[in-house]
């Protein structure tokens, strides 16, 4: 029993789980609700992809604990954002800014929807617009008389 | 000793592959049948050989032989039978020898159940998956041999990773590996069409049941890392856009395209550079993800071990066999016969539709995953990319990719009509809105993104129904009459209907598990009860339990339901001796509508212990609906079409031309 | 015809740019968890902290705009890797002469103390962030991490991770030297 309480408190390494403790959460659930909702979209800066509510890792918790603070001292959530991206940087968002850096991030993929359907659509078109099937001449009926073997 | 012959039967392999991917290429080229029919021997001889090996190493791990380093990497003496087996695919070395094994074993299918294919296209695909092979021998025997030998052999071994210690994970991998590998036949079939210079509608025939094979085995290979995540990792997402989880994601996408792109060949004879390009793209994108995870490039809770090395050359590797094709396809596609014609509002041309917004699909998702890495090289900066982007872009695409899906089936080759098309379907989009405004209004009333994506599930699943219904008639003559079509009706076709179904299967069940779960925690002392929706769990007590190799804290939760006892939770917290990690075992109790779902977090009888409850609503509809979806593959495989009567090309027309 | 052929060159053109990235990222050796700091080429955040030692003053800003360039580490008696990193800051102390600013970061004061008297103390000043929200306001993801900071407050420098010999050499001498300007604004990772 003692060995075992001592085998699991010297546990270091964090399994991944949703990791906000009770002792964490605001009185006020729509400042809460809107702490999780930041706190889904601020990475943990020492985990491998995780946002700082799976992550119990230390400054995980300390950043939960920022963010709820500034919340309570009236930050807007775009405040909040702005705080964390001054310490940690841009890196710290897992939702990429809109900026100059990664406007080929954002708009890449909606480009290629939107070139290769406008390609696809022209070459459509433009196969319409090409010359009708000129009806058959005297002879060559004939010869479709002779092959369908009428 | 049984190592030393693992290890000789992977170099005869080696050589075997060699050959096996030479001589039936010349052959074809020379018209030389001895030479092709030594491709099928060679394929058949590859794949026993690889299972020796493989073989060898299943029977280093069972009997704990730690004068293998692998084993002594990866497993333990304590650990149960079960997964001292799965522990040989679970590591870098291992798993690719489980590559390797696959892809003889799908070489050997080749030159077994090929007897309809005509014989240079069988000898060339044959040879070039031996080509493939031959990488990954390579790799095996040059950077990642898994039969070294450690002197003198450590008395045990470190264990395999807790995380791994788990029935779902352990056949997550061969799943996995299955749709993997199974795309490089088609890829296969694809160069082999670019080499003779011909993609026609009896080649799209050929190569449609290995397309879907492959696809249901990554569907279910998916849906149980899926799954896996869900029960595992204890919170009830069951989706990160982790950068491996990509990497399957992927493929899969490109395979779903290819599959559907191989319809207009064999029907129509038209898209063929498209479905040679997506047949390309598919297992390029299954090795891109096995460069991504192995590599060290991306950080990802996945990722086995970094090793540029080893990264170096799984990226030559890719470089070689996408490239090679590739660059063929520039070289060979533009000169493949154009096909029929069509309108744009046609079968064709909502089957383009598909084509594109699935291709879409999936450069966003590379786009999200790679771009980290390409922004740090050029300048500098780091940013991420999460959940939140995908959830911006991805999910938005998915929209009219779903909307055009219930439409497609009606309309018909060639030419066809929206009008009557979407009189059709009235019913069930009046049906879709009712469900989504009911889901706004009665559920929550906060989201009307869920609830829209609600009935974009109810829409696909209604739909698929109600164009099955016009397919048989239900309703519109005697009983008799519509069973009558049911039976007539190609396994294909039920196959498709059943598949469209199940994917709103899925996004019922993503959505209301995402957007509509409750969640509840406290620190409960023995004897404290705590409430989630209808249900109260009383914590009635926590105790230790030794498991095979691991302690754990296995705690008593005691569910009543309006006052009547309801069932008995053990979320437990296991800590593995070995690898001294702890990880949480979740509980969970299902009625297949809804998850109750249970964790222990940390604690102790002074002051309690953290509990985490979840109510997870159509959560088990994820992957049920998954499993269906496979389901429906499966049926279309079984279609006597794919086997018999499978067409061979019309030689009296070819003469007179 | 040649647009067309263009067309179908473009997988492979694709492929060949994925690959170049991919070839660079493994031969540069660039480690993908490494993600820098923000700070670097700002003003340095506040430290406005209770001090570590008996008797000092709290550390305040000013110490960070004094016209001389600071060392700000951050470290802790329980971290192995400022067991490393420990003799360099007494050389770069006795030696060199450099300010160097501490700050026990989620440290008992007395547990810090204790390692200071049994090791050498290095720090001028030194402050006890028992929260961490010094750290924090630093952008810290853990210890040992430096900072350099110029003799106005900005930041030109960051180290995550114990401090080498070669990073004594190159880059930390040059700045105490009022090297380190505003060309150098990267940090190592």
């Amino acid at each position: 029993m003692r060995r075992l309480a001592i085998l699991v408190a010297l546990l270091l390494l964090a399994a991944p789980a949703l990791a906000v403790d009770p002792s964490e959460i605001l009185k006020d659930p729509g400042l809460e609700a809107r702490a999780r909702t930041i706190g889904r979209e601020l990475r943990c800066v020492v985990c491998q992809n995780q946002s700082i509510d799976d992550s119990s890792a230390e400054v995980a918790r300390d950043m939960r604990r920022a963010v709820r603070e500034r919340l309570v001292a009236g930050d807007s959530d775009a405040q909040v954002f702005d705080f964390m991206v001054a310490r940690y940087g841009d890196y710290v968002l897992l939702k990429p800014p809109f900026k100059l850096g990664t406007l080929l991030l954002w708009l890449g993929a909606p480009l290629v929807l939107l070139v290769a359907g406008a390609a696809i659509l022209l070459r459509a078109l433009r196969r319409r617009a090409l010359a009708p099937v000129p009806p058959l001449s005297e002879e060559e009926r004939e010869r479709l008389k002779t092959l369908l073997g009428r | 000793m049984i190592p030393e012959l693992g290890h000789f039967a992977l170099v005869l392999a080696l050589v075997v592959a060699l050959l096996q991917g030479t001589l039936p290429l010349v052959g074809a080229q020379r018209g030389d049948r001895r030479l092709m029919a030594f491709g099928d021997v060679a394929a058949l001889t590859q794949a026993l050989l690889v299972a020796s090996a493989f073989a060898a190493l299943t029977q280093a791990f069972v009997t704990s032989d730690f004068s293998v380093a692998n084993v002594v990497a990866n497993s333990h003496s304590a650990k149960p039978l079960l997964y001292k087996i799965s522990g040989v695919w679970g590591n870098h070395e291992g798993s690719m020898l489980l590559w390797a094994l696959i892809l003889a074993l799908f070489g050997a299918a080749v030159a077994l159940f090929g007897a309809n294919l005509p014989e240079s296209l069988r000898a060339r695909v044959i040879a070039v998956q031996a080509l493939i092979g031959v990488g990954f021998l390579a790799f095996l025997l040059l950077t990642s041999n898994p039969f070294e030998r450690l002197a003198p052999a450590p008395p045990d071994g470190n264990g395999l990773n807790p995380l791994l210690q788990d029935p779902g994970l352990a056949f997550h991998p061969p799943l996995l590996y299955l749709g993997y590998v199974g795309f490089s036949v088609t890829y296969a079939f694809a160069i082999a069409a670019l080499l003779e210079g011909r993609v026609d509608p009896a080649w799209a025939r050929w190569v449609r049941p290995w397309a879907l094979a492959a696809w249901c085995f990554l569907t279910l290979g998916i849906a149980l890392g899926s799954w896996w995540a869900y029960y595992i990792l204890g919170w009830g997402g069951f989706w990160f856009w982790d950068p491996v989880e990509n990497a399957s994601l992927m493929p899969w996408l490109a395979g779903t395209a290819l599959l559907h792109s191989a319809i207009v060949v064999e029907k129509r004879d038209s898209l063929k550079s498209w479905t040679v390009l997506l047949a390309i793209l598919a297992f390029s994108l299954s090795l891109l993800g096995t460069f991504l995870v192995r590599s060290g490039v991306l950080t990802s809770v996945h990722a086995f071990a970094q090793d540029p090395a080893r990264g170096l050359y799984i990226l030559g590797f890719l470089l070689a066999v996408t490239g090679g094709g590739l660059a063929l396809y520039a070289w060979r596609a533009p000169s493949l016969a154009p096909g029929g014609l069509f309108q744009p509002i046609s079968r064709e041309g909502a089957l383009i539709l598909n084509n594109l917004l699935l291709c879409t699909l999936a450069a966003t998702v590379l786009l999200g995953t790679l771009y980290p890495l390409f922004l740090d090289l050029l300048t500098g900066n780091k940013v991420s990319v999460g959940p939140p982007f995908f959830n911006a872009t991805f999910v938005p695409l998915c929209a009219p990719l779903f909307a055009a899906l219930c439409v497609g089936p009606y309309l018909g080759w060639k030419r066809a009509e929206l009008g009557p098309a979407l009189r059709q379907l009235r019913l069930a989009f009046a049906v879709s809105v009712i469900a989504a405004i009911v889901a706004g209004v009665a559920i929550d009333s906060r989201s009307t993104l869920a609830a829209i994506a609600f009935g974009f599930g109810v829409w696909l699943i209604v739909g698929s129904l109600a164009e099955f219904a016009g397919r048989i008639r239900l309703g519109r003559g005697p009983v008799g009459d519509s069973l009558r079509r049911l039976r007539g009706l190609p396994r294909a076709t039920i196959g498709m209907t059943v598949s469209h179904a199940a994917l709103g299967v899925v996004v019922l069940g993503a959505v209301a598990t995402a957007a509509w779960h409750l969640e509840a925690m406290q620190t409960l002392k023995p004897g404290e009860a705590m409430r989630i929706g209808a249900y109260e769990a009383t914590l009635s007590g926590v105790e230790n339990v030794q498991g095979p190799n691991y302690l754990a804290e296995r705690a008593t939760l005691v569910v009543t339901r309006d006052g009547q006892p309801f069932t008995v939770l053990h979320p437990e917290r296991r800590l593995f001796t070995v690898q001294r990690r702890q990880i949480a075992e979740t509980a969970i109790q299902t009625n297949l509508l809804r998850d109750l779902y249970a964790t222990l977090g940390e604690g102790d009888r002074a002051a309690g212990w953290v509990v985490r409850l979840y109510l997870n609503p159509l959560a088990p509809w994820i992957w049920l609906g998954a499993a269906l979806c496979a389901l429906g593959g499966f049926i279309s495989l079984s279609d006597r079409r794919l086997r018999v009567g499978a067409p061979t090309r019309k030689r009296t027309l070819q003469a007179a031309e | 015809m040649n647009g067309r052929r263009l067309l179908f060159l473009l997988p492979l053109l694709t492929l060949a740019l994925m690959a170049g990235f991919f070839a660079w990222s493994l031969m540069a050796g660039r480690d993908p968890s490494a993600i820098g700091s923000a700070l670097v080429g700002k003003p340095a955040p506040k430290l406005e902290l209770p001090a570590l030692r008996e008797g000092d003053k709290p550390l305040g800003d000013a110490l960070l705009r004094s016209g001389q360039p600071t060392i700000v580490n951050f470290f802790a008696s329980w971290c192995t890797p400022c067991l490393a990193e420990h003799p360099l800051f007494m050389r770069l102390k006795e030696r060199d002469g450099a300010t160097v600013i501490g700050v026990a970061w989620k440290n008992k004061p007395e547990e810090a103390r204790a390692w200071l008297a049994r090791l050498g103390d290095p720090y001028r000043f030194a402050g006890a962030d028992l929260q961490g929200r010094a750290g924090l306001d630093w952008g810290l993801s853990g210890v040992p991490e430096t900072y350099l900071v110029d003799g106005s407050g900005i930041v030109r420098h960051h180290f995550r991770g114990p401090i080498t010999e070669k990073d004594v050499t190159a880059t930390i001498l040059p700045f105490l030297k009022g090297g380190l300007g505003g060309g150098l604004g990267g940090g190592k990772p």
